[in-house]
């Protein structure tokens, strides 16, 4: 399973847009993401990877640009 | 003893710059000195809860309160560590608020009064730093309860009384270490710089806002011989709102400035709100720290729980119904009048109505200059000083109480 291409998918179905060719956009700032966006795609990578991320495990920080959110699904498949 | 209350008078900087001096040399050579820290704090702590009888009962409050919150979280955080039943989640949560919300009903004069006295200068924001805990013990994220590092936290002095509201495991993170000597002289710089702002902000256009043009347009108003609407109430509704920016800004930024030089990088509380492009935009700049504590905590909780189990069809319902709750819930914390719960849901709805505008934006590829950015400006620095009108609960007095 292709996780990058999967992240890419859902991102896409939540904020309508490609975002392959921008991996390192913060996505928050250009406001592609907001605390709504959020939570759907905590709950689709829940349903897609198996992975838990609670709320409160949610940083900013650490999941503002599409490279940054592959790494952290990366890391939770483990 | 004499009484001092937090950057109340230009005696209580020099009193508390001169406590930190061993503090910051020891933080300037690499190393925290952790029980002076711990006893500073509490000789401040102490000064501000002593002198009158009213005083020193707020601080015995503290103290009960403080002990009832440190038995919840430490019991809840080892139950934890072995079970997760919701029950007692939401249980432990509604014991841990209880204080807050007997004093918030207290408040109201209408049931209880007396229960106001388990109040004390700050209890809002020992709350919040307490129910975060408590909620991110509940996702595993914090697993151990260490009663020092609670009380730490959670009286963390420079920020007792009125925040800004960190968070626990940042704030476990600062203490834990210690900054390097250029981090550390970066946020020696910012704290005074932050020092002298907030003289500016409090000290001065607080000052004028709050105490010289507040009261005067005030009394105009109140002498209008119209009791629906007076002309007065417009620049008694600007004066507050500048007054209550350059005071709870002026304050923050003193909060922070002390946290600074105690080497913890307390989180700002303010971004240039008044530049704010639209309500949604104004809520990630104003009173930061509450916002973001209720957008973590609350909003993004409940849009969790409502997506999951599947509330709502439409995603638009369930963010709608979660801004005016969210909005509802913070009118309610300030407390149980009309006006406050009237901010709430003017917040909400103004959130509600934001978004189905920005929605209608994209949708629409509504032109975007600069013209029509100044324009979003201008009507959000109004909308939202409608809302401090409100909220500053002077209505009351204009309509019901003359």
């Amino acid at each position: 399973m292709d996780v990058q291409a999967e992240v890419l998918q859902l991102l896409n179905n939540i904020t309508g847009e490609d975002l392959s060719n921008q991996m390192d956009e913060d996505l928050f700032d250009t406001g592609l993401l907001d605390s709504m966006a959020t939570v759907e795609l905590l709950l689709d990578l829940e349903n897609k990877f198996n992975i838990q991320a609670p709320v409160s495990e949610f940083n900013r920080d650490e999941w503002n640009t599409p490279n940054k959110i592959v790494a952290k699904v990366k890391s939770l498949i483990g | 003893m004499p009484n001092l209350q937090p950057y109340a008078d230009p005696m209580y900087f020099v009193y508390l710059l001169i406590a930190l001096v061993p503090l910051a040399v020891g933080l300037y050579f690499g190393k925290r000195i952790n029980w002076y820290e711990v006893l500073v704090s509490l000789v401040f702590i102490f000064l501000m809860f002593d002198g009158d009888a009213s005083h020193i009962h707020q601080g015995y409050a503290l103290i009960v309160y403080i002990i009832w919150e440190a038995l919840l979280v430490g019991w809840y955080t080892k139950y934890r560590q072995s079970k997760n039943s919701t029950p007692v989640f939401y249980i432990v949560t509604i014991l841990s608020i209880l204080p807050i919300v007997a004093v918030r009903i207290a408040g109201t004069g209408l049931f209880k009064p007396e229960l106001s006295l388990i109040g004390f200068l700050g209890i809002s924001y020992l709350t919040f730093r307490t129910v975060g805990m408590i909620i991110e013990t509940r996702d595993g994220s914090i697993k151990e309860f260490k009663p020092m590092y609670y009380l730490r936290f959670v009286l963390f002095m420079p920020t007792l009384s009125s925040g800004p509201i960190d968070r626990y495991r940042r704030f476990i993170k600062d203490i834990e270490g210690v900054p390097d000597r250029a981090t550390y002289l970066e946020y020696l710089s910012k704290a005074v710089k932050y020092l002298f702002l907030g003289f500016l902000y409090k000290f001065v256009l607080a000052h004028y806002f709050g105490d010289v043009w507040l009261p005067y347009c005030k009394s105009m108003a109140l002498a209008d011989p119209n009791h629906f609407w007076s002309w007065w109430l417009i620049p008694v509704m600007y004066t507050y709102g500048f007054d209550l920016f350059f005071d709870f800004a002026g304050y923050s930024l003193f909060a922070v400035a002390i946290g600074y030089i105690m080497g913890i990088d307390v989180p700002m509380n303010f971004n240039q709100p008044f530049r704010s492009k639209n309500l949604k935009d104004f809520w990630n700049r104003w009173h930061m720290t509450l916002s973001f504590w209720f957008r973590d905590y609350v909003f993004m909780r409940l849009v969790f729980t409502m997506m999951k189990n599947k509330w709502f069809k439409s995603r638009i319902t369930t963010s709608n119904v979660a801004y005016v709750l969210n909005m509802l819930l913070m009118g309610f914390w300030h407390g149980l009048t009309w006006y406050y719960i009237t901010y709430g849901l003017f917040h909400g709805f103004g959130l509600v109505i934001n978004d189905a505008w920005l929605r209608y934006k994209k949708k629409h590829n509504v032109p975007h200059n600069k013209f029509t950015e100044g324009f979003a400006i201008f009507l959000t620095f109004n909308v939202v000083m409608v809302s401090f009108l409100i909220f500053c609960g002077f209505l009351d007095t204009f309509w019901f109480h003359r």
